[in-house]
């Protein structure tokens, strides 16, 4: 979805009703998990949508992004619908891939959604494949990875930075930094608390931005992009953010180290409250603009719920369909 | 029909087909201006450049994750891994990834993907370069598996991977590089799922796989001498694999043995009979035998290695085994 840039209206309208999408959509989902709804695991991205939004508004169609476990929020920011989502975690045949996936298997190539992932890692690689084909094919496209601070210490973080920084490749790498990978805060799992330095190590810029303000991660992916179009190669983007919710529903918020006060804190840095606050001081739009927006996105994941709720069961046999795609 | 190497024959349909596909790409630690290790794009390089001859850093994990991401969007690679064992370091990125993604995606991304390798023991190249792995791919759903034993399957086969939309392995055995034979002109492709049966006869099946198919004909060659009659098939690609063949032959001799170089547990020769013994029990007239490499890493000292490898003696012996049940 690529608005228009210069038009802060249009911008704005677009990162604000994504974002209150994205959380309206988790909430439902965190619902119905625990109405048994939903079949297997389910990470909510709930207090980071501002990363996915900011950096969701800069792509188009042709733009592969390939995400992770928690990937619902890119799936919507990159434009998946909330029905063909909710059905998809319901399990059913109107899933955005008949029930085959889940919630960490949701792909729609068709608008660049190359897929969230069960495995941390890969998508950095596959990411730094999509700049590589994009050089290679000339299409202008631009490869998207987005990525935990949990994938930060894997081998996959290295060697995708370092294939697409000698290609100069046209890729974005954007880790979510929200301090924890489960339980494993990053302040234990990495003596270097900055994960934008790493960039310069890989001969590539390193922004670290504010992952809960949608207008500063935007920035920063419009200049990321920017450079990627023009053959400048790729960029790697820290967000820093905070989820507000367990790691997985019927987890527990805090843990061993997430504390009470920690999540309060930083359920006063809300991304959609704040953004909700700098558009009316700034005028941009009217609270009941808003309002409205809120209701018809209301009124939109209600009924892609039922219409969920309503679908058929895919058919047990075509269970052994699409493993191949020529038949011997 | 030319006479050429099996790698000449193998680079010809590569070549053929990068002329015909600019999607094509091949990555690989040499595959670039060197011209690959074994001389897999020797050539290629003048001709399409860097960008389509991409030399990698020592990466197998990255760059096929790399690879996986190109073939999703559009492109096709292919990875020249030089040795077959340098493949292990990306098995996570084959089997969660690259395998999974045409069925996770319900249909809507393809996998265009064709990774070579040498495979094979000998030249004491010892136990990190004379892996071969293919059964663990078979096992896999999602990927091809094709093991040519001459140099006109090679460009066969390996040109229908290049055509094809699925993840393929194309493995070429170290004692068949060189090995020269009558390679068919111009387009040439071998269907997968179609074993050769690479001689006729009436006593005993022998199914052989890559080199061992020519060791299998030396020993017919010899035991016709005696009167013994072996017919010889070559499943050409274990992955589909041609069971209605095998079955056929076995319809014809009643007997029937699987030498294979790789280990015996879990491995071809096990799933060869046990479709045999689903399929074609009654047609048995005596138990099947299997004869594999040793069941032990590849060792260093030339007789150590001589050990642990099926070869003629070992084929004519389990033969003339199998003969006497
Ligand atoms: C290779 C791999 N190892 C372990 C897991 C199990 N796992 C799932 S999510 C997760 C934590 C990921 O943390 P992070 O990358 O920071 O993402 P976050 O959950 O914080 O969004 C782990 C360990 C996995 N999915 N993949
Ligand atoms: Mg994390």
């Amino acid at each position: 979805m690529s608005v228009e840039r210069g038009d802060s209206f249009e911008l704005y309208r677009w990162l604000y009703r994504t974002m209150f999408t994205i959380r309206t959509v988790e909430e439902r989902l965190a619902r119905s998990f625990m109405a048994g709804l939903i079949h297997g695991a389910c990470h909510t991205y709930v207090g980071e949508e501002a990363v996915a939004a900011g950096v969701c508004a800069g792509l188009t169609d042709d733009d592969a992004v390939f995400s992770t476990h928690r990937g619902h929020g890119h799936a919507l920011a990159k434009g998946v619908s909330p029905a063909a989502l909710i059905a998809e975690l319901y399990g059913r045949e109107t899933g955005i891939s008949n029930g085959r996936g889940g919630s960490m298997h949701l792909f729609a190539p068709e608008i660049g959604l190359m897929g969230t992932s069960g495995i941390v890692g890969p998508c950095i690689l596959q990411a730094a494949g999509a700049g590589y084909s994009a050089r290679l094919l000339g299409n202008g496209g631009v490869g998207v990875a987005f990525f935990g601070d949990g994938a930060v210490g894997n081998g996959a973080f290295h060697e995708g930075l370092n294939l697409a920084a000698i290609y100069d490749l046209p890729v974005l790498f954007v880790c979510e930094n929200n301090l924890y990978a489960t339980e494993v805060p990053f302040s234990y799992a990495s003596r270097n608390p900055d994960v934008a330095s790493r960039a310069s190590s890989y001969g590539m810029p390193g922004v670290g931005v504010d992952g809960n303000d949608v207008l500063a991660v935007h920035e920063a992916a419009i200049e990321a992009l920017r450079r990627a179009r023009a053959g400048e190669g790729p960029t790697l983007i820290e967000a820093k953010t905070y989820r507000t919710r367990p790691h997985a529903e019927g987890m527990g918020l805090t843990g061993v180290y997430r504390t009470e006060e920690e999540v309060a804190e930083w359920r006063e840095k809300d991304p959609i409250s704040r953004f909700r606050r700098r558009i009316l001081s700034e005028g941009t739009m009217t609270a009941s603009d808003l309002d409205r927006i809120e209701a018809d996105v209301r009124t939109e994941v209600e009924e892609a719920e039922r219409e969920a709720a309503d679908s058929p069961w895919p058919d047990g046999g075509t269970a052994d369909r699409h493993v191949y795609r020529e038949t011997v | 029909m030319t006479e050429k190497t099996f790698t000449e024959a193998a680079r010809e349909a590569l070549s053929d087909a990068m002329d015909a596909d600019p999607a094509i790409f091949v990555v690989g630690e040499g595959a670039g201006e060197r011209g690959g290790n074994f001389e897999t794009t020797a050539g290629l390089y003048e001709k399409h450049g860097p960008l389509r001859l991409c030399d990698t850093p020592i990466c197998e994990r990255g760059f096929i994750g790399m690879c996986t991401g190109a073939a999703m969007t559009g492109a096709r690679p292919v990875v020249d891994f030089m040795f077959t064992d340098f493949i292990l370091d990306g098995l996570g990125e084959l089997i969660n990834q690259t395998s999974k993604m045409q069925y996770m995606s319900n249909g809507r991304l393809k996998m265009p993907m064709v990774l070579r390798g040498c495979i094979g023991i000998g030249h004491s190249a010892a136990t990190h370069h004379s892996g071969s792995y293919y059964p663990f791919f078979v096992h896999i759903p999602g990927f091809r598996v094709a093991l040519p034993s001459n140099p006109a399957d090679a460009k066969g086969l390996f040109a229908t991977a290049l055509r094809g939309e699925d993840p393929v392995f194309f493995m070429e055995h170290r004692h068949l590089l060189n090995l020269k034979g009558p390679v068919p002109d111009g387009e040439h492709r071998v269907p997968f799922g179609q074993a050769a049966v690479v001689r006729e006869g009436t006593d005993a099946t022998v199914v052989a796989l890559t080199v061992m198919v020519h060791h299998a004909l030396q020993v017919a060659e010899e035991l016709s001498g005696e009167g013994i009659s072996l017919e010889i098939v070559d499943p050409r690609t274990v992955a589909p694999l041609d069971v209605e063949t095998i079955l056929a032959s076995v319809r014809k001799t009643g007997r029937l043995l699987i030498v294979d170089e790789t280990f015996m547990p879990c491995g071809i020769g096990a799933e060869i009979s046990a479709h045999v013994t689903e399929h074609g029990f009654d047609e048995l007239d005596a138990p099947i035998k299997r004869l594999n490499g040793a069941h032990v890493p590849t060792p260093y000292s030339p007789s150590l290695e001589r050990a642990v490898v099926p070869d003629r003696t070992t084929i004519e012996e389990t033969v003339r085994e199998l003969l006497a049940e």
